[in-house]
């Protein structure tokens, strides 16, 4: 047992801190630092940036672009990026229909999209949860009928992330209604232009404008955009949320947030004494950091487990990551919010064109919406209720 | 970036587990705490013969030259199944100190002696003002010549009653919460002047009240610098508190194992009460309490050889936050999902849950090093 890391992987992340120093557009940088959020412009170019050095999908197989990394250094390229800060490749797109295609998509599929997901050409969104279908995304209820080449999709998916922004979405539809739920779905790949399709957007408690309800209507999808087998669907729906799990500690992010709330609260005083000087702040940081320490380890733990693990099996401890990641997360959010204090309160909505001053410090007006906005990350990714279901039967035997 | 055992500590742990699940169920465990000396002579030559007591001391001194990877397994073991005999404060502490501290025929006077079983120690440092501090020094010890004539009172000295020798932390200089002047002693623990009153701890363990009344030590028993013995001592706890974290883990796994198994077996509602999700869900916050223990006893035992002290002690601080934290949740939980059972003296969990209890009140609580580390700027300004 030796949990350091090895010399030539701590040269691996040298090498990978001094690229993302370089290579990251400052403005880029600035945006992630104070809490906004990414343009899509922001994303394309970043995106490219990565895809044109070889970084853009580290984790895919290498005839389609992927950098045959050890765990370990996939672990310390995504740490990195996240303490960059630098925006992570869009997720939609390289971490979940990317290793959808790879692993279950035909050739002509494989050849069509992938390149376009790595230099983000084609921008993903996700088509899984509906009105009806949350948790028990298994019960969904658009369908998709096939009629000579094409399946007719009508229904309505919700919670679609970035639609507005979206090339393709990849959808589970119902394409047999006479058997078990879970073995009536299918998994379609759809163009987002195609007649038929309404987005529509739903604002967030904290003003933005990221998710949507997406509505078919009579769209017409081509045969060849069904992923893998009819009816098969859900075997590869679980693929990717097993897959989603693995990613989402995100203790990179929480690293550079806690660094922000130390550095801000060094300015900010109370009196004449600084914020990060008062026992009870920094007792209330220091336990985020055990906590956030804890959960490296346990992630590192998961990661070292990985290359022995059976391909596409998540490992149920994953669970563990969604949860407390999500948690930590939220808590680094709540501790920025404290140290921003009264100028917590303007608002601030982020629209394009906007170019009046800000009330307020200027780097405290995203203290409150990113703490509103990230209460979304215990629901998502299957919630957090979900997965202490999936712990107490994967792991406790229940 | 490597969580397995080698080979050697596989089999090290292999051997261990062995002995404790043949010797050590529950019903033996208090068989033993009721022998005259609280546990059981017969294991401690157990221990001797597969060399657990020789396991962290050098090879020129009789040992195998194990790690704090090596004591995690051990400890672990002992957690689970509520080890009385008195490792931690014999190979651990008094054998930590001797090796980290002492001369080279100080090590070869003792070393081979705790390794074959023949030698018991115990280390002396809370006093009745000190709390967690190690600095906080009252007992004294004034020159004499060559040697040191000590006074003062130690309280809580853990297996204190019967060690054979007891290594002491006195001021030789300096005023009472000063860094430096502190000296550290080795008594033999019937000399003239030495008084020890034995008691049980909560946890069913033992330790000593130990009264100092101008006792001489000599030159040759004084262990390393009489004025500047603190680094030493703090380094040999930090490698303790990774210790106690291992044996944490061990207690809290047993916990959760035995809570999940009464879970699935235990009726109500013409059901087994595991079947309701709100047991699950608590079942599994105790494994997520359990498994970011873990985790931190893991970085402990990475940490605990940290040559840099401060680097150390930020990483010891934050383990015993966690295990603290986690340790009190699960055996929370434990004793309430297991209801009425869970209450009484005869039935293995509560014992548990009193032992991660006093775990957390050994060498500083949660809240002691929460404070330290952030007193010290966090642990990720490091």
């Amino acid at each position: 047992m030796d949990l350091r890391f090895t010399d030539e992987e701590l040269a691996f992340r040298d090498e990978v801190r001094e690229f993302f120093r370089t290579a990251l557009p400052d403005s880029i940088r600035r945006k992630m630092i104070e809490g906004h959020h990414p343009s899509k412009d922001d994303l394309v170019t970043w995106s490219r940036i990565l895809n044109a050095k070889g970084w853009a999908v580290p984790h895919w197989p290498v005839e389609w672009g992927g950098t045959g990394w050890s765990p370990v250094k996939q672990y310390i390229f995504r740490d990195e990026l996240q303490q960059a800060p630098a925006p992570e490749p869009l997720a939609f797109g390289v971490s979940m229909v990317g290793p959808v295609i790879y692993t279950f998509g035909n050739d002509e599929q494989k050849r069509r999209f992938l390149p376009r997901i790595a230099n983000l050409d084609d921008w993903w969104c996700q088509g899984f949860s509906e009105p009806g279908a949350g948790s028990d995304l298994a019960s969904l209820k658009t369908t998709a009928k096939r009629e000579g080449d094409f399946y007719i999709v009508n229904g309505q998916k919700t919670w679609t992330t970035l639609a507005q922004h979206a090339d393709w979405i990849f959808c589970l539809a119902r394409t047999d209604s006479a058997v078990k739920k879970q073995e009536g779905i299918s998994f379609l790949l759809i163009d987002m232009k195609t007649p038929g399709i309404t987005v529509r957007p739903i604002q967030t408690i904290d003003g933005g404008h990221e998710v949507n309800e997406v509505f078919f209507d009579d769209v017409r999808v081509p045969a060849e955009n069904l992923v893998g087998q009819e009816n098969k669907g859900w075997d590869y729906a679980k693929f990717l949320l097993g897959n989603e799990r693995v990613g989402i500690a995100r203790i990179g992010i929480s690293k550079a947030r806690l660094k922000r709330v130390r550095e801000l609260a060094s300015l900010e005083r109370i009196g004449d004494v600084p914020l990060i000087e008062i026992p009870r702040f920094r007792e209330k940081l220091a336990a985020v950091e055990v906590e956030l320490k804890a959960l490296e380890m346990t992630q590192l733990r998961v990661v070292a487990a990985e290359s022995r693990r059976e391909k596409g099996k998540p490992d149920p401890a994953s669970s563990i990551l969604k949860i407390k990641g999500s948690e930590i997360q939220q808590a680094t959010t709540e501790l920025l919010m404290e140290v921003v204090g009264p100028f917590a309160m303007p608002y601030h909505p982020e629209e394009e064109g906007r170019n009046e001053p800000i009330d307020g410090p200027d780097w405290a007006s995203t203290a409150a919406p990113t703490y509103f906005n990230w209460r979304k990350i215990s629901i998502y990714g299957g919630s957090n209720e979900i997965q202490k279901n999936i712990i107490a039967k994967a792991i406790l035997g229940f | 970036m490597d969580f397995d055992l080698s080979e050697e500590q596989r089999l090290l742990k292999d051997s261990v587990d062995r002995l404790m699940a043949d010797r050590y169920d529950f019903e033996s465990r208090q068989r033993y705490a009721k022998e005259p000396e609280g546990w059981s002579k017969e294991l401690w030559s157990a221990y001797a013969e597969l060399g657990l007591l020789a396991l962290p001391f050098d090879e020129a001194h009789g040992g195998f030259g194990g790690g704090p990877v090596e004591t995690m397994a051990i400890m672990e073991a002992f957690g689970r199944s509520l080890a009385l005999e008195p490792y931690l404060a014999t190979v651990i502490l008094g054998g930590g100190l001797l090796q980290h501290g002492g001369s080279e025929e100080q090590k070869s006077a003792y070393l081979p002696q705790i390794a074959s079983g023949d030698l018991r120690l115990a280390f002396a440092h809370t006093e009745r003002q000190s709390r967690y501090d190690l600095f906080d020094v009252g007992t004294a010890a004034q020159r004499d010549g060559g040697s040191f004539v000590l006074n003062g009172q130690k309280s809580v000295v853990l297996h204190g009653d019967s060690a054979d020798k007891i290594l002491v932390t006195a001021r030789v200089a300096g005023s009472r919460r000063d860094r430096d002047g502190i000296g550290l002693f080795l008594l033999d623990a019937n000399a003239p002047g030495v008084s020890r009153r034995g008691y049980p701890t909560q946890d069913g363990q033992r330790a000593a009240e130990v009264t100092l009344e101008s006792v001489r030590v000599d030159a040759e028993n004084v262990i390393g610098n009489p004025e500047g013995a603190l680094p030493v001592v703090e380094k040999v706890t930090d490698i303790a508190i990774a210790a106690l974290t291992a044996e944490a883990i061990g207690a809290m796994d047993e916990m959760l194992k035995l809570t999940v198994d009464y879970l699935k077996t235990r009726k109500q509602f013409n059901t087994t009460i595991g079947s309701f999700q709100v047991l699950q869900h608590r079942s599994s916050e105790m494994f997520i309490a359990l498994e970011q223990g873990r985790s931190m006893a893991m970085f402990a035992a990475m940490m605990a050889q940290e040559q840099n002290a401060e680097e150390r002690r930020k990483a010891i601080s934050a383990a015993k936050v966690q295990i603290g934290r986690s340790g009190r949740f699960v055996g929370q939980q434990a004793i309430q999902l297991h209801g009425g059972v869970g209450m009484t003296m005869e039935y293995k969990v509560g014992h548990l849950f009193k032992r991660v209890t006093m775990i957390d009140t050994l060498f500083g609580d949660a809240d002691h090093h929460l404070s330290k580390l952030a007193e010290t700027g966090g642990l990720m300004a490091a």
